[in-house]
């Protein structure tokens, strides 16, 4: 399987997700270029943590206007899985492409720790290697990682059963203790916590890897 | 042209003697421009000419220092043919006018520095200091001090993506007025793509990249080379502005055009700017500089050459790069980054610094003199300022268990989660043990397998009551925590905080400290390969404690990192280098002499480099073998705080102590003498026996328990506990201070 890891000016966790899946998964991995139109011959797209254009204006308020944002919601809109990581949900979601909002945390300060991520649903691309109910202990570093989205929105999400992960201890305020989300199709997922700093035992934690596992039988399968 | 009045030269704090020194070298009176480059190069923090003669008796090299002094940053082998470049900085000036900005461009400076040299940053570290965040009168203000110096690191080393793996934070009524911020910084790169700051090749273009200049830090290193007065607070518009993400552009762009083989030398322009690049680039190759303002890019209208010249805006690059190959090797990546690259001069035979403006030649002056002819002192130095008594005041201790817990709670004790957690301690996911996981921070280097072991140490309570032995306890405070973790140190970088130079009882501080700082490096054979001198930190007459801060280097080759934490409960605690000695008077510099008894006394602690050198080698041996589930040597607060921050895991494995002393219990608890490690082993016979072979006492004192602390000495309790009762007196402390 072959991941496309796109890289904003501003990316910075771009390395880490190429080294995960290429090291840690033992997959191809590219990275492609913010002003380029087309993904190439990509089987999953990631957009990677970081500042993409400083984050300047909002979290993933320019990046969304980007040329390959344009390629990437096309790629979306004919099923392609597309997983957003931290500045990479923020961009989803500014995208259009998830529902909600990602704003100020709770606290109003930048968080760098392990969380306990309990997994809602197996039903997806993103955790079909998981257990429903598995804990996944993935580290989480933001500033504006507090989900937010209107009660019906909400509701929606919870009944289409789009709530992938959620906060066992809530640490940035998210509405439900939301920590990632669904697209409606299922094959976009946007998570505030970093799996692939979770991808190596070495780094205190390998439980991420569940994602990126999951991503590559879902393709196997396709 | 403005004409240069005794009150110009002045007000740019030159003295008569260097004004006249620079009459000699120009051959004339110089332009109000070249009054300001000379101001700036020869300020004190750019000139080091306090500190130059003193610095020259630090060991420098050693068997695996690739650069040392002189350059951006100091260079060390780490094997499989790459290096590590690391360099330490102080923004203290300015993170006092301005917190946020101050420390924000405090590690944009060191950031550049590292990646001058083709090194990618993947370390930061820093050694904080403030005022009481209780201080009755400047509390509120310490405490918004602190607040914004560590957003400011925050936001600048989480948007340009290095982790902030580790430091340090202490709290003392000097630094009230004058808080310190200490910057280290770490990169990798291959041993043969290291670049320096070299202008050669006559015709060679000179290309100005990255951020354009404003008037912003205009005059920054001489402020930074002055005591504070009441005016000094005026002096905001004298901060710079920092931009993380142009500087990680810049980062990218550097690195990626650095592959081209097109750049022959590149320096970052941080302390004054274009002045200290072009003329240092320039005195390096031992040739000229010709520029024109005219063509650098400006954020604003109408600046004078003296402005373009000295202003210190932030995330800007000069380069030189070989002619012909300026659009493939510079021009086209710095455009891909969407960045400024423009061809402002070139390289010239005649060893002098030309600026042109307006068509207009605006100064001309020899770079070599300029750079490298500053004046030198001999300032005269008498004895260390101190008017701590020696006499020991008369102390009981009513409740011991009472006393640690007031030691978990005191500020330089207490758990410092609420400022690291605000770091992102982990992108480039190498971090193996991030802030307070272990004695020194330890990261992967996934090029070639192995990792480095880094840690920041700095104690003004005992360089106060004796720069020499406080000084040398530093070094081996931090070699030591390089050895907790299996790590053989291999360089050093350091900051020297002090007051003002020209008066003889500080300038005694200083040279103490460096005297004491050299022979302990070389004893430990740990050279000193670059840093940072900050001279001038005193307000209102008020001066600094002496306050030097060290950063050691060390190479682990492979094993799981060992933390401080105990892991298992039934497993032996031994306490490496023995319950050591200590009398009333070494105690007088202890945290517990200061939270508990809020008194300073004495001496520090009594330091034998010999056995601190054996113990080191001991544990190293130890941790190498895997035989230690836990490390952690005792330091501030003694034996009782080591114990207690090491039951303080996640797990909650406590420990029960059985010790046989004649010691006070105040002192067997809470002295801090070197040379000891706390360790948790399933082996302690095998410990014992590697201490033995070094000759070193390994007493086991007792045996971890789930969720206790207990200490007894001869069957008498001296303290009792419970894991979860200091954890949250620990771990809340911090917080519960900045709410006040």
């Amino acid at each position: 399987m072959k991941f496309g890891v796109v890289v904003f000016p501003g990316s910075n966790c771009d390395h880490d997700a190429w080294y995960a899946v290429r090291e840690n998964l033992g997959q191809e991995a590219d990275f492609i270029w913010h002003d380029s139109d087309n993904l190439g011959d990509v089987d999953a797209v990631i957009l990677p943590g970081g500042f993409a254009y400083g984050d300047y204006l909002r979290c993933g308020a320019i990046a969304k206007f980007s040329p390959v944002m344009q390629a990437v919601k096309r790629f979306a809109s004919d099923g392609g899985l597309v997983l957003g990581i931290c500045n990479g949900f923020q961009i989803l979601v500014e995208a259009g492409l998830l529902p909600g909002a990602l704003v100020r945390n709770a606290g109003l300060k930048f968080v760098c720790r392990e969380v306990r991520l309990k997994t809602e649903t197996t039903d997806s691309p993103f955790t079909a290697a998981a257990t429903r109910g598995q804990v996944l202990r993935v580290p989480i570093a933001h500033g504006e990682g507090c989900y937010i989205a209107d009660e019906r929105t909400l509701d929606e999400l919870e009944a289409e059963d789009r709530v992938v992960f959620r906060y066992v201890e809530n640490p940035n305020g998210s509405a439900r203790d939301i920590a990632g989300v669904l697209s409606r199709e299922r094959n976009v997922m946007g998570m505030m916590p970093h799996p692939e700093r979770a991808s190596d035992p070495l780094m205190g934690s390998a439980d991420g890897l569940v994602v990126f596992r999951s991503m590559v039988s879902a393709l196997a399968h396709a | 042209m403005t004409t240069v009045s005794p009150e110009l030269i002045a007000t740019h704090q030159l003295t008569e003697a260097e004004y006249g020194k620079i009459v000699q070298i120009l051959g004339r009176e110089p332009s109000y421009t070249e009054l300001g480059i000379f101001s700036v190069m020869w300020s004190e923090h750019c000139s080091y000419k306090s500190s130059r003669l003193h610095l020259k008796k630090l060991p420098t090299r050693g068997r695996y220092v690739v650069q040392g002094p002189g350059e951006n940053a100091g260079i060390v082998d780490i094997g499989g043919g790459y290096v590590a470049a690391f360099k330490i900085e102080s923004h203290n000036h300015p993170s006092f006018i301005e917190p946020f900005q101050g420390a924000a461009t405090g590690v944009g400076g060191i950031l550049r520095d590292i990646f001058t040299m083709g090194a990618r940053p993947i370390a930061v570290m820093d050694a904080l200091r403030f005022g009481p965040l209780d201080d009755p009168t400047n509390g509120a203000r310490n405490r918004r001090i602190l607040a914004g110096v560590v957003s400011g690191i925050a936001h600048y080393g989480n948007c340009f993506g290095v982790p902030t793996v580790g430091g340090e934070c202490e709290f003392e009524a000097c630094y009230n007025g004058n808080p310190l911020v200490n910057v280290f910084a770490l990169g990798v790169a291959k041993k043969d793509e290291i670049f320096y700051a070299n202008a050669s090749g006559i015709g060679n273009p000179v290309i100005y990249v990255g951020a354009k200049t404003g008037r912003d830090g205009i005059h920054g290193a001489s402020m930074a080379s002055a005591e504070f007065t009441e005016e000094s607070k005026q002096k905001r518009p004298n901060v710079q502005v920092g931009d993380p993400f142009l500087e990680k552009l810049l980062l990218e762009a550097c690195l990626e055009a650095m592959q081209t083989g097109a750049i022959v030398g590149i320096q970052d322009m941080g302390a004054a700017g274009l002045t200290c690049s072009t003329c240092e680039m320039g005195s390096r190759g031992g040739t000229g500089i010709e520029i024109e303002l005219d063509r650098v890019p400006q954020r604003e209208t109408g600046m004078s050459a003296y402005e373009i010249m000295l202003s210190e805006s932030q995330e800007r690059m000069l380069l030189v790069a070989e002619k012909g190959r300026e659009e493939e090797g510079v021009f086209r990546v710095f455009r891909k980054w969407g960045l400024d690259a423009v061809a402002v001069g070139q390289v010239t035979g005649d060893g002098l610094l030309r600026v042109r403006h307006h068509g207009e030649i605006v100064a001309e002056i020899p770079n070599q003199p300029l750079a490298d002819s500053a004046p030198l002192y001999d300032r005269p130095h008498t004895e260390p300022l101190r008017t701590a008594p020696m006499q020991v005041p008369v102390f009981a201790s009513k409740n011991l268990t009472h006393d640690l817990e007031t030691l978990l709670a005191s500020g330089d004790v207490c758990s410092k989660r609420w400022i690291w957690q605000q770091y992102d301690y982990q992108v480039r996911t190498n971090t193996l043990a991030g802030p307070a996981a272990a004695d020194a921070a330890i990261l992967r280097i996934k090029e070639t397998g192995a990792a480095l072991a880094m840690a920041l140490d700095g104690n003004a309570r005992y360089c106060y009551l004796s720069p020499r032995e406080g000084t040398k306890l530093m070094v081996a405070e931090c070699c030591r925590n390089l050895a907790v973790v299996g790590a053989e140190p291999v360089g050093a970088t350091n900051n020297l905080n002090f007051g003002n130079p020209e008066r003889p009882e500080i300038m005694a501080q200083l040279v103490e400290s460096v005297e004491g700082m050299a022979e302990a490096c070389r004893f430990f054979n740990v050279p000193i390969t670059g840093g940072n001198v900050s001279l001038y930190n005193e307000t209102l007459g008020e001066g600094i404690w002496p306050s030097p801060v060290v950063g050691v280097v060390g190479v682990l080759q492979s094993g799981t990192p060992v933390g401080v934490h105990f892991r298992y409960p039934g497993r032996s605690v031994l306490l490496i280098g023995g319950a050591g000695a200590c009398d009333t008077v070494h105690f007088g510099g202890t945290k517990y002499a200061k939270a508990v008894l809020h008194e300073l006394w004495g001496l520090p602690p009594a330091l034998d480099l010999d056995i601190e050198k054996r113990v080191q080698a001991a544990v190293r041996e130890i941790v190498r073998a895997g035989l230690a589930e836990s490390a952690h040597d005792l330091s501030d607060g003694g034996l009782a705080v080591a114990l207690a921050e090491s039951s303080l895991g996640p797990e909650s494995v406590g420990a029960e102590i059985e010790l046989a002393s004649n010691l006070p219990a105040e002192l067997l608890l809470f002295h801090e003498g070197p040379s000891r490690v706390l360790i948790s082993t399933a082996e302690p016979q095998r410990v014992a026996g590697i201490a033995a072979k070094h000759g070193v006492e390994a007493q086991c004192v007792g045996v971890t328990v789930q969720g206790e602390i207990v200490i007894r000495n001869s069957g008498v309790e001296l303290i009792h506990s419970r894991v979860e009762i200091l954890r949250r007196i620990f771990e809340e402390a911090l917080e519960n201070k900045l709410r006040a």
